[in-house]
């Protein structure tokens, strides 16, 4: 599983950073970036989809592995 | 203050001053949805009110038909000529792009996540505090003498303003942001006293004489392009900060107060289950979220088969679009423990509120202690209950009675 944050639709919520920050992180100015090129190890999977599912602006991706 | 005819009809005269408004909207707000969904008033001179989250959330992505140059609805329609464009009268949220971008980004790291962090040992000393001066007594007002002091006088001490003044900031908020169904004469009148200004001025002098460690220090020194901020925008963005960063986190803070004085089951998990205060803290902000905020229409056009003129004021109210049935799961029902939770709070798009980071601190430390301090507790007195009128909405009394 991969996620990514679309930096043009981020608007510095931090509910993602929140939520996983295992995950992702964030900048002085509260932009958030995934952490480990966006890879999800098993674990965190659960974290990772309620990181996009929270996210207000809908910028963050999720691909799940085929 | 003039005398407002009462609302009979919302969908063609709706006012967010009207008394039942004030105490519960909510129920406006649904009958809207399924009549109404953008609603109109003749009063302010004309505004529009979107209640779905699309349509909320549709407003506040358009930059190009809304603009941001004034976000409070009242009587006094600011002209083109009476603000400094683009910066508008408060920065940046009264900002457009491109502007509002640069202005935004001055402020944004003072409100990150780490930075808040770093405020949060403060913050509890304080709830503390406070919790500490309430001492024996097992009845009193919790948005007085709690909920209301916590942001007052945080956000004191990062604009470096003394805390004595309290009672001073408090009484700029109402002018600014509560007394907007005032006519235009008086809130002219009000501006040009001059009260507001002349307090900033000696904050600034002060600063200007002894440099600090804070907000106002930082703003005087900041410069965009290689220049210093112009006068208007330093003093326009401590107003701001000052205004938007108190009666929001206040109102938040008391409205969680006050769902969990009636709710003894939501009461017993919070203390309880500690871990629960994550989507707690979320499921507060949607379902009691404090702010509606206000836009003008840039230019004419037609927004959902309505025609839209430029100058109309357009009201928008996250707090409907966080009631939208369409968008959440039982939307009217309170869960702490919603996992899946997109609210829209601290707004959408590229104004989302600055103090957001700020605020879910100040709410998540406020309620700890107060947990801690207060598992068991009741309202005493639900007739008692009064709400803020205008664009922030909390309650201003929360009569409890401790029972453990």
């Amino acid at each position: 599983m991969q996620v990514h944050v679309n930096p043009q639709l981020c608007q510095g919520h931090n509910r993602c950073y929140a939520i996983a920050p295992e995950l992702f992180e964030v900048d002085d100015e509260g932009n958030a970036t995934e952490l480990h090129g966006g890879a999800v190890p098993a674990a965190l999977e659960e974290k990772a989809r309620l990181a996009v599912a929270n996210c207000p602006e809908y910028a963050i991706t999720l691909t799940e592995d085929s | 203050m003039t005398a407002r005819p009462p609302v009979t009809d919302w969908s063609t005269d709706f006012d967010h001053t009207d008394p039942q408004w004030v105490t519960d909207p909510f129920p406006i707000w649904d009958d809207l949805r399924a009549t109404c969904p953008v609603a109109h008033t003749d009063r302010y001179g004309g505004a529009w009110l979107p209640v779905t989250h699309e349509g909320v959330a549709a407003v506040a992505y358009d930059t190009e038909h809304f603009t941001s140059r004034s976000v409070i609805v009242s009587e006094l329609r600011p002209g083109d000529e009476e603000l400094p464009a683009p910066i508008g009268i408060a920065p940046p949220i009264t900002s457009d792009p491109p502007f509002h971008a640069l202005a935004r980004r001055l402020l944004l790291p003072a409100f990150g996540p780490k930075r808040v962090d770093a405020l949060e040992p403060y913050t509890r000393a304080l709830c503390n505090e406070l919790l500490d001066k309430i001492g024996e007594r097992t009845e009193f007002d919790a948005a007085a003498e709690y909920a209301q002091d916590i942001p007052l006088r945080v956000i004191a001490r990062m604009l470096g303003f003394p805390e004595k003044d309290a009672a001073q900031f408090r009484h700029f908020i109402r002018m600014v942001i509560e007394d907007v169904d005032a006519s235009a004469e008086e809130r002219l009148a009000q501006i040009d006293a001059g009260e507001l200004d002349a307090y900033l001025d000696a904050r600034i002098e002060e600063h200007l004489a002894e440099p600090r460690d804070d907000l106002t220090s930082f703003l005087l020194n900041a410069e965009l392009d290689g220049n210093k901020l112009h006068p208007d925008h330093v003093r326009g963005t401590m107003v701001l900060l000052m205004i938007a960063g108190i009666d929001t986190t206040w109102s938040a803070i008391g409205a969680s107060l006050w769902h969990l004085s009636q709710h003894p089951d939501d009461r017993k998990r919070l203390a309880s289950e500690p871990a629960l205060m994550d989507t707690a803290i979320e499921e507060f902000l949607r379902a009691y979220a404090p702010v509606t905020m206000a836009r003008l229409v840039a230019k004419d056009f037609d927004f959902n088969g309505c025609p839209m003129k430029e100058g109309d004021w357009l009201l928008l109210p996250f707090p409907a679009a966080n009631r939208d049935p369409e968008f959440f799961a039982d939307a009217d029902s309170v869960e702490l423990d919603r996992a899946v939770n997109r609210h829209a709070a601290f707004g959408l798009g590229i104004h989302r509120c600055i103090g957001s980071n700020l605020a879910r601190m100040e709410l998540r430390v406020a309620l700890e202690e107060w947990v801690k301090r207060y598992p068991d507790f009741e309202l005493a007195d639900p007739g008692a209950v009064s709400w803020s009128a205008g664009q922030v909405r909390g309650p201003r009394t929360v009569p409890v009675r401790i029972l453990s």
